[in-house]
């Protein structure tokens, strides 16, 4: 029998917060497809629980049932009792790696090498993106499908590979000077986390965020190189290595002489926010990472915090649609703060997008791990953007980014033919003014 | 007895579709409690029928091996009436999910049961319709589960419960046979109403696989009101008042001053602490009448000594009034790992009393307990916030409710108003009920289903 620690030595008190009411059904992805309670938060809690009191075992099954979760947290923000299911989440993912009921020789290999090798060191996932690059700037990667390389390659993998993301030309280190101070007076002093994807495929992003927090009284700290947040290694079960890339984080800034630490991923921001958690056994981090996580902001709430000054020129758009990151609206509760950065926006008509806060499919990997489910809420997505008749939509998170503009490149004849970001059109509002 | 018998699981594989009939661990597992606190039972097998026809085989498939079957919607009941029984079959209604007819011209709607109730209302708001019961799971629970629990919701005192919208049914006996029940005449008095035997019998006598309800037009207008006192008393003398005055508000909703303070720690709506009832009030209608009617309802709620009277200018604001109703219960589950949500209910004029009863209780005991409900109809919901594995309070809680039924019966009221008996309170039954009415009642169930297979021993035992 597999040992089931993690789950056994969770604090019971978090199991059994749920009293299995219900109320996370509806808004949990996995079950409205299913109507199977394993598939839904409660049924999932049910059987962490059943594991931790010994009358379950970790099995493949369960295994499968853990990946089959998006980890999209909407069932926290229905939830009347306040579960934390991020945390459930994160230590069954744990366990179930532990136990090993998932081994195969490949999974293991790729697990490996992307979050024991590439993602822990940030110069070499520089390195694959410049090279990456190179080889989309070349056209290589039209001549390959040409050829149909990608034939060798497991079918899967194969089907995903044109949605490889377009590497930036430039990476955020060539882009953001190391200190950034604002033309006017110094009010806040912030340090700009750059991110993983964002850094590689978005490093304009960043850009624009700096731009804003220097439009905005903030001098800006950027380090060069980053450390990898650790989301990716917490929501897959690897949560040592999580713990390493936080005190890494922490260890990074000097956090006593900063006002705040900005993200603009909604994904990173959420895990960002909960290093104290993370670290709550660790006797040298634990007051240092509460601390952390009280100066960690997503970009729109410190923008608004701030009370940010509103453009006097338009963005060049007229209409947008706002798509939610799960982790930014359901993992950090920021709803508001990112419609109010586009309704800021002179002559910029701001459309609600129904459903604008059920997951798209991207779900980190998911749309790697879990193809299948991945593309149903994707089409879901695309056809309530087509209701919005919206030719713009922006979001704020990398993922969702990319997700919606495969999505989109995909299906000819939508109305919406591009995905932005708050931020950039904030930016671009802000460049448009005369001097 | 179980369903362990290989040959059962195939015959209920032939029925329906293999994937359709759940038995592994996994699959069984999460369909052991329903929304009830501290009850768990592993069935045996879990089965997705998709039509009437399909429900009928899988009872004449149980009835022939003797296997218990319970029927279950979404699981969000609160008294344990789909709590399945060791080793039964649970028979899933959720993937019967089709609104079959929306008929305008005679105002009724035909579903199956397992349509959301929500569903119901939202296809009946695009034309202009209106199905009042809104029971608090509304957004998840199946319609067929809401008829089969006769459930309530906020709208009780002006628009009834479940069964004031039922007119018709289609029913699996325990044999096995189909039967429609009822239909869509206003006007219907050949022989028994015999759908009302079902409407809350709680899955004991029949399946109900789908039903046709009556709807209304939609109330082109609504006002939201909040009143603080300072004493329940009060609080209950304006809804005297207010209904001597020929005013039947949609909603009188209250919470009591625990449940104000925990509302306040939670969501920060800048309500105050030291209040000790907050009323929220809803009148709903013709634009003209609900203005006149808010106007008489705010200078009542002064005149009988509200501390302070607020009214929402539209629907955004009133959503921030009704913000403290809505948050009630989420801001008491948060405190304690265990929520006990009771349901006792007293004529409209004891409210007041049984609130201050229920206090004295918890500062007896030493346990906390959050009292709001609906105090247009008497429905009060007192919530134990506890630790299931703390057995020493447990047994305080245990005793505690014991009082509390035993008062409530005491004044005329009923040990449950709109949750049902099911298990939790199945050993209050008889106590409120009386010899005569509670062996009517076995009775009739002895002659529906003399084997005991649906759902047995919810409501009470069959044999003693």
């Amino acid at each position: 029998m597999a040992p089931a620690a993690l789950l056994k030595d969770l604090d019971y008190s978090v199991l059994q917060q749920c009293m299995h009411c219900g109320m996370c059904l509806p808004t949990c992805p996995t079950y409205v497809e299913t109507k199977l309670e394993r598939n839904s938060p409660r049924g999932r809690i049910s059987l962490l629980r059943a594991v931790a009191d010994g009358e379950l075992e970790v099995s493949r099954a369960l295994s499968d049932e853990m990946y089959y979760c998006l980890g999209c947290l909407a069932c926290q923000t229905a939830c009347p009792a306040g579960v934390k299911y991020a945390e459930l989440f994160e230590t069954a993912r744990a366990e179930v790696e532990l136990a090993g009921v998932n081994d195969g020789m490949q999974r293991g290999f790729w697990r490996w090498l992307t979050l024991n090798v590439i993602f822990m060191k940030p110069w070499l996932l520089r390195l694959i993106g410049r090279v990456l690059w190179l080889y989309q700037t070349t056209k290589l990667d039209v001549l390959m499908r040409k050829m149909r390389f990608f034939g060798l390659m497991p079918r899967s993998l194969a089907a995903l590979e044109p949605q490889t993301p377009r590497v930036a030309e430039k990476f955020s280190n060539e882009l953001i000077s190391p200190v950034e101070s604002p033309k006017q007076k110094r009010e806040y002093r912030v340090a700009l986390l750059t991110g993983c994807v964002q850094d590689l495929a978005f490093s304009n992003i960043n850009r624009d965020t700096a731009d804003l927090l220097l439009a905005n009284g903030c001098e800006v700290v950027t380090l060069p190189s980053q450390h990898c947040c650790g989301s990716l290694h917490a929501h897959n079960g690897e949560l040592e290595l999580a713990r390493e890339l936080a005190r890494r984080q922490i260890d990074s800034l000097d956090l006593d002489s900063l006002d705040a630490i900005i993200t603009n991923a909604g994904g990173c921001g959420s895990h960002l926010k909960a290093y104290g958690h993370l670290l709550h056994d660790d006797p040298f981090y634990a007051a240092k990472a509460k601390v952390w996580d009280e100066k960690v902001k997503d970009i729109h709430e410190w923008l608004v915090q701030i009370r940010f000054r509103k453009p006097t020129s338009g963005a060049g758009v007229s209409e947008v649609t706002y798509h939610e990151s799960c982790h930014l609206c359901h993992g950090q509760k920021v709803v508001s703060q990112p419609r109010q950065v586009l309704a800021s926006i002179p002559g910029l008509v701001v459309k609600e997008l129904p459903e604008s806060n059920w997951c798209c499919g991207s779900a980190g990997i998911y749309n790697i791990t879990q193809p299948e489910q991945s593309q149903k809420l994707l089409q879901r997505k695309l056809a309530n953007l087509e209701q919005t008749k919206s030719p713009l939509v922006a979001t704020s998170n990398p993922g969702c980014h990319l997700q919606l503009a495969n999505g989109l490149k995909a299906c000819s004849g939508h109305s919406c033919h591009e995905v932005t970001q708050p931020v950039t059109l904030l930016a671009r509002a802000y460049r448009a003014e005369p001097n | 007895m179980n369903t362990s018998d290989a040959s059962f699981i195939e015959s209920l594989k032939e029925a329906l579709e293999p994937e359709r009939v759940l038995t592994s661990d996994e699959d069984l597992v999460p369909y052991g409690f329903d929304g009830t606190a501290a009850l768990k039972q592993r069935p045996g097998a879990v089965v997705f029928p998709l039509t009437t026809l399909e429900v009928a085989a899988c009872v004449k498939l149980a009835r022939d091996r003797s296997i218990p079957v319970v029927t279950r919607g979404s699981g969000t009941g609160l008294s344990g009436g789909s709590v399945p029984l060791a080793g039964c079959l649970v028979i899933c209604l959720v993937k019967m999910d089709k609104l079959v007819e929306l008929d305008e011209k005679n105002l009724t709607l035909r579903a199956q049961s397992g349509v959301i109730t929500k569903e119901i209302d939202d296809a009946c708001a695009k034309v202009g319709l209106f199905y009042p019961p809104d029971p608090g799971s509304m957004k998840i629970s199946t319609i067929g589960g809401n008829v089969a629990e006769n459930s309530g919701g906020l709208r009780g005192l002006k628009y009834g419960v479940t069964r004031d919208y039922v007119m018709g049914m289609e029913v699996v006996l325990p044999d096995g046979s189909q039967t429609f029940l009822g239909n869509k005449c206003v006007k219907d008095v050949a022989g028994y109403s015999m759908k009302d035997l079902f409407i809350g019998s709680e899955g004991t006598l029949g399946i109900i696989t789908e039903v046709i309800l009556k709807v209304l037009p939609r109330p082109k207008a609504r006002k939201t009101m909040l009143a603080l006192y300072d004493s329940m008393e009060k609080a209950a003398e304006t809804i005297s008042a207010i209904i001597a005055a020929k005013i039947i508000p949609c909603t009188l909703e209250f919470l009591d001053r625990m449940t104000v303070q925990c509302v306040e720690d939670y969501a920060k709506i800048g309500l105050p602490t030291d209040v000790e009832a907050l009323v929220l009030m809803e009148t709903d209608g013709h634009p003209a009448v609900v203005e006149e009617e808010a106007a008489q309802m705010m200078a009542l709620a002064r005149a009988n000594g509200a501390r302070d009277v607020r009214a929402a200018a539209d629907e955004n604001e009133g959503a921030k009034l009704a913000a403290a109703r809505r948050n009630a219960f989420s801001a008491l589950a948060r405190i304690r790992p265990t929520t006990i949500l009771e349901d006792v209910t007293v004529p409209r004029s004891e409210l007041a009393r049984m609130v201050s009863f229920i206090d004295g209780v918890a500062k007896r005991h030493r346990l906390l307990i959050g009292t709001f409900g609906h105090l247009g109809d008497g429905n009060l919901h007192p919530t134990f916030l506890t630790n299931e594995r703390d057995q020493e309070e447990m047994h305080r809680i245990e005793t505690a409710l014991e009082e509390i039924v035993e008062e409530t019966i005491r004044v005329g009221g009923t040990v449950t108003g709109e949750h049902g008996v099911g298990l939790a309170k199945k050993g209050f039954l008889k106590r409120q009920l009386g010899e005569g009415s509670y062996e009517l009642m076995r009775s009739i169930k002895q002659a529906l289903d003399p084997q005991g297979l649906l759902n047995p021993g919810k409501i009470f035992d069959l044999r003693n």
